[in-house]
This record gives structure tokens, sequence and C-alpha cells, in this order.
């Protein structure tokens, strides 16, 4: 059995091949199917072409008024001060303090939380003890309660154990908010898992850790690739808490690239805000092109069963 | 490897044990929940207690810090005080607009991308990652980059007046009346994608023998797609909506990046009220209200759901 057929069923139907209406020679409705899809195509990629070419002009160029035209010049200079020298009110250090902000809190929030949704899934699975599945409905209902109604209590809950604008208070809120999907996501996967495979490593005399690092572990490679493409761009593309809960000093990269473009003194650079932009988006968009069908699959399984 | 090490022993313990009867078990669930102590303290603790803390609240007028004196407890007034707040009734109305027009839109142009996706196409995968690609970015990248792309002076507008179309107008983000168009295009952008994958893998899901059937009775594809197929696929529109609805309820970071709530108050959104009144504005009872509103719906829906369900199963039960 490879690790690629454990992966749960569902998000596999994704990459079934096409079954639809038999395609005939090249008619009229063939082409119009194509160009409908290529205009849709311009659509999606409109913004990002904006993006690049507004990044590479120089501001004069820019108030030529051609957003889509490609610069007659060629220039880096935006790039480098949205990376280096960006005004954020006082503060001119660009967006690389925000970038290994979020770098620490994308690395550590998504093993942590991860660690812990695999344990989870694998207990609920397991191990149910009494009041599990009422816990895990409480989970599962979480993942449909508009964070608004709990940043509050969470923000008391945080001032009085000292951990609100702190690091480790970061990580704490990523972990809480990936915990319904992520262990619904392990749940159900170990759920899917034969059952004898448990039964035997039991029969062994193979207790509750023993079995989740020996065996489950190695098992759930797959769903883990999954759960960490999930949670590194849900992660990465955090805004909302990272406002709330982070502080100054773990101010991650969305929140400074919202304050760098709308930071009100001298002249707007909108070639050195795109140039931001690009720079923020740069992470989950390489993950989103390396992993491929993953992330289809990562999104399918969120969204199925969140 | 500490780890590891104590495993070894929890299991020679449960093998020594386990002659003497039902101890072993007794080890299991502790270790259990023990392992589940983080899901414990977040279902009961955040998912529980806090909601319970938030709507307890919402009956007091805390400002800044939570008040919980005999004098503070205001019973039903901070609704009152919500409901003719005006800045509070646009935001309802706009997540009406919003929510309406963006989950009609998204669900539409989804489908319809799934369909033309589904004709046996060459670059099946370019398509699908160009369709996609939006979705791995922010919403805070969406609004930036859609605010300078409608941007009056210097985006579209006045690109294309550049090109002898002077009369040309596309700045819905400039007036009160249309900003919310443009974050409904912004959003969309961003979203379609994801549903076009639902859909594609619902249509995809429906059984082959259909299209020959549809076929032999000379049913147009248009019409089996419309009236056959689309029907049947009841799961992935359901799975799409959900995903939409919870989105558009969460709708924050869109509207920061791109109008920041304006111009004026146009563009307020309940979760932007709600971050408002317990931050910046400091009224906490308030802004407790204003999420217990929020949470009115999801919980009047999950109720529905459980209670379909469970007429369901009595129905088998008594069959």
């Amino acid at each position: 059995m490879t690790t690629e057929t454990l992966a749960s069923p569902a998000p596999r139907a994704l990459e079934a091949g096409p079954r639809g209406a038999k395609p005939r020679t090249l008619t009229i409705s063939r082409v119009g199917v194509y160009v409908f899809l290529v205009l849709a195509a311009l659509f999606f990629l409109m913004p990002l072409w904006v993006m690049v070419v507004t990044s590479l002009k120089a501001m004069p160029e820019i108030q030529l008024r051609n957003i889509f035209q490609w610069p007659q010049q060629i220039t880096f200079e935006p790039w480098l001060k949205a990376w280096d020298t960006a005004c954020t009110g006082r503060d001119c250090n660009g967006l690389k303090p925000g970038f290994l902000n979020s770098v620490k809190i994308t690395v550590v929030g998504t093993a942590i939380s991860i660690v812990i949704a695999a344990l989870n899934g694998y207990a609920l699975s397991f191990w149910r003890y009494k009041g599990a599945n009422f816990l895990f409905g409480l989970l599962v209902f979480g993942a449909f309660v508009p964070y608004q109604v709990v940043i509050y209590p969470l923000i008391v809950a945080f001032r009085e154990l000292g951990i609100f604008g702190t690091f480790p208070g970061i990580i704490v809120i990523h972990t809480i908010f990936g915990m319904p999907i992520l262990t619904l996501l392990f749940r159900n996967f170990f759920a899917a898992l034969p059952p004898e495979l448990f039964k035997a490593a039991r029969v062994d005399g193979a207790g509750f850790w023993q079995i989740f690092f020996q065996i489950m572990i190695p098992m759930a490679v797959p769903i883990t690739i999954v759960a960490v493409i999930l949670q590194v761009t849900g992660i990465w593309n955090d805004f909302l808490f990272g406002t709330v809960f982070a502080g100054r000093e773990n101010m991650p990269m969305t929140v400074q690239l919202n304050n760098i473009v709308n930071t009100t003194t001298g002249v707007r650079e909108y070639n050195v805000h795109m140039a931001a932009t690009i720079l923020t988006a740069a992470v989950p968009l390489a993950v989103y092109f390396i992993s491929g069908k993953w992330f289809v699959r990562g999104i399918a399984a969120g969204a199925v069963k969140g | 490897m500490a780890q590891l090490a104590t495993a070894k022993e929890g299991g020679a313990v449960i093998k020594a044990a386990s002659s003497s009867g039902r101890k072993p078990f007794r080890l299991s669930t502790l270790m259990s929940i023990l392992g589940t102590t983080p899901l414990i303290l977040t279902a009961v603790g955040v998912f529980f207690i806090c909601i319970i803390y938030s709507f307890v609240l919402s009956f007091t007028n805390s400002r800044i810090f939570p008040a919980f004196g005999a004098d503070n407890f205001v019973g039903g007034d901070q609704y009152a005080r919500l409901w003719s707040t005006g800045r509070w009734l646009i935001s309802v109305n706009n997540i009406w607009i919003f929510g309406l027009l963006s989950i009609v839109a998204n669900m539409t142009a989804g489908y319809l991308l799934a369909v033309f996706m589904d004709q046996r196409i060459k670059a099946e995968d370019w398509f699908r990652s160009i369709f996609l690609y939006p979705f791995a970015m922010s919403l805070v990248i969406t609004g930036l980059v859609w605010r300078w792309i409608l941007d009056p002076n210097y985006g579209i507008q006045a690109t294309v007046r550049g090109w002898g179309f002077t009369e040309f107008a596309f700045a819905p983000l400039v007036s009160a009346q249309t900003a919310i168009y443009g974050l409904v295009v912004a959003g969309i952008w961003n979203g379609v994608g994801v549903t076009m994958a639902i859909m594609l893998a619902g249509l995809r899901g429906v059984d082959a023998e259909i299209w020959k059937a549809a076929k032999i009775d000379g049913i147009p594809t248009w019409r089996t797609y419309l009236f056959i197929v689309l029907p049947m696929m009841r799961g992935a529109i359901l799975t799409a909506f959900i995903l939409q609805c919870v989105g558009v309820v969460r709708v924050y970071d869109l509207i920061v990046a791109m109008t920041q709530g304006g111009p004026g108050i146009s563009t307020q959104m309940p979760a932007i009220f709600v971050i408002q009144h317990i931050t910046d504005r400091s009224n906490v009872g308030l802004g407790m209200a204003a999420a217990t509103m929020m949470l009115l719906p999801v919980i009047l829906l999950l109720g529905l759901q459980v209670f379909v369900q469970w007429r369901a199963n009595r129905v088998k039960e008594s069959a």
C-alpha cells in the first residue's frame, strides 16, 4: 500500500479524469469553450500582472496612468525599499522584521498545532473516553463560531495569564483556531484506517503513546502534508489575530504590509506598495505552486468537513 | 526519544497489568485524557466558557474592562442601543448585500467555470492553477491589489480613459453607494477558484450512466448540466455554500485593506463593528451584544440541522 492510497477518499475525486460531454472535433462550441476559459484566465491573472508591472516602475512612469503597461525602464528600487526601508509611522525598516516574525510564528504555530491535532484525532478514534464525543462536537461547533464572539474573552484571559501581545500568546491563538479543522482532518483519517492495525498492536501490548509514535505517525504522513499546507498558508495569511494578539514585537508580515500601505505620511508610493504586496504573497504562492494537487486536496479536506 | 522510552514503559505496565483484569483500561483512558488536554481546554474553555462570558458581558455596561458589579447589569439595554445605532444598522445591511451578491455570483461563476473545465479541455491543470491561485493569498493582499486596480486616478478607470474612452467610469470605491460592489468583485476574484474546484469534483462524481441516458433521450448538453446534473450535486453545492457563508460572516481583512469601512461608514461590517468596540471605541458591552448577534444565525442554522437529523432518525426508528 503506497502512502498515496491512504489519503482520505473524498478529496481524491478532485483528481479523477474528465467525464463530461464527449468532445467533438473542432466546432464553434469548442472554440467558444476556449474563448470563455481564456477570458476568465485573463481576469484572474490581471491583478498579478498589475502587481508585478507596477512594482517594476518608477513613480514618474506610474503617473502616466497606464496600469497594464510593461515598464519602459525596469527598476528594482521599489523592491529594495519595500524590503528594507519602507516606513510604518516612525519605524523605517521595511518588511523584513515582519517577514522574520511571520516565519517564526508560522513554523512554531504549524508544528505545535499539528502535533496537538494529530494526538486529538488519534485519541478520538481509538481511545474514546466518556464525553469525548461531546468534546469533539463542541470543537466542530467552534469551526463555525465567528471569531469576534470569543476574541474579547480571550484577550481578558491572556492578560490574566500574562501572554497577551507575546509570542507564546499568538502561537496559542493559532493552535486554538486551527484545532477544529485539523482535529477533524486527523480524526477522519485515523478512523478510516483498518481497525485490525490497532487491535494487533494492542495484542502485542503496545500502549497509548507507543501506538501513536510507532504506528500512527508513520502512517499519517499524507494527511500531515495536507495539514501543513493548510496551516502554513492559514497562519501566514492571518491578519486579525496578528493585529489583536501578536503585539508590536511580533507583528506578522500581513499586518506590517497593511500598515505600510496605509501609512498617511509622505507621498503614496504605489510601486513600493505593490512590491511589498508581492513579497508578502510570495510564501503562500510558493507553497501553492510547489504543492500543486496537495493544496487542492487540503482545501477540499478543510471545506468538505469544515 | 524520552517520550518513546516512557511509551515503552507504559506498554510494559499494560502488559504486566493485563493479567489482573480491568486496570489497563484505566491507564490508557488516563493517557487519552492527558493527550487531549489541549482539546478539552479549547472545546470547553474557548468554545463554551468564552461564548457564555461574551454573552453575559452583553448584559453589562462594561467599557474597557469587564465589569460584573451588581449595578453594571443593565438588562437588554445594550441590545436596544445596538439596534438604534446607525453604524450597526449599516453593518447589518451591508453584510446582507455583500453576502447575497458574493454568494450568488460566486456560486454561479464557480459552476460555470466548472462546467467549462469539464469539457475535456487541453491544459486543464494550467487553467485550474490560474483560477485557484488567488485563494492562496490572504484577503489583505486581495484587498490591497484591488484597491490599486480600482484607484480612480491611476487604476483601470484612468487607464481606459487614457485609451480615448474619456467617459469611462469604473471606480466603485470612491462612492458610498458603490463601494460595496468593489468589495464583492475582489472577494469573488479571491474565492471563485475554490467553488470551481468543489463543483468540478461534484460534476465528476456524477454517474456516467446519467450522461449516456441524457444523450439517448436527446437532451441538449446545457439542459443536462442545468436540470439533471446540478440537482444531483447537492453535496458539492452545500459544501461550497457553507464555505461561502462562513467566509461572509467573518469578512474583516478584505474590508480593512480595501476601504477601512469607508467612504464614511458605508462599508462597515459586523466583524469590524465588534473589533472597533472592544478596542478603540472601548465599549465592550455594546461590542459583545453585537458579537452575540453574529453568533445567532450560526446557532439557528446548526440547531436546524440538528433538528432535521433528529427527525430523520425518529422517522427511521418508527418505521
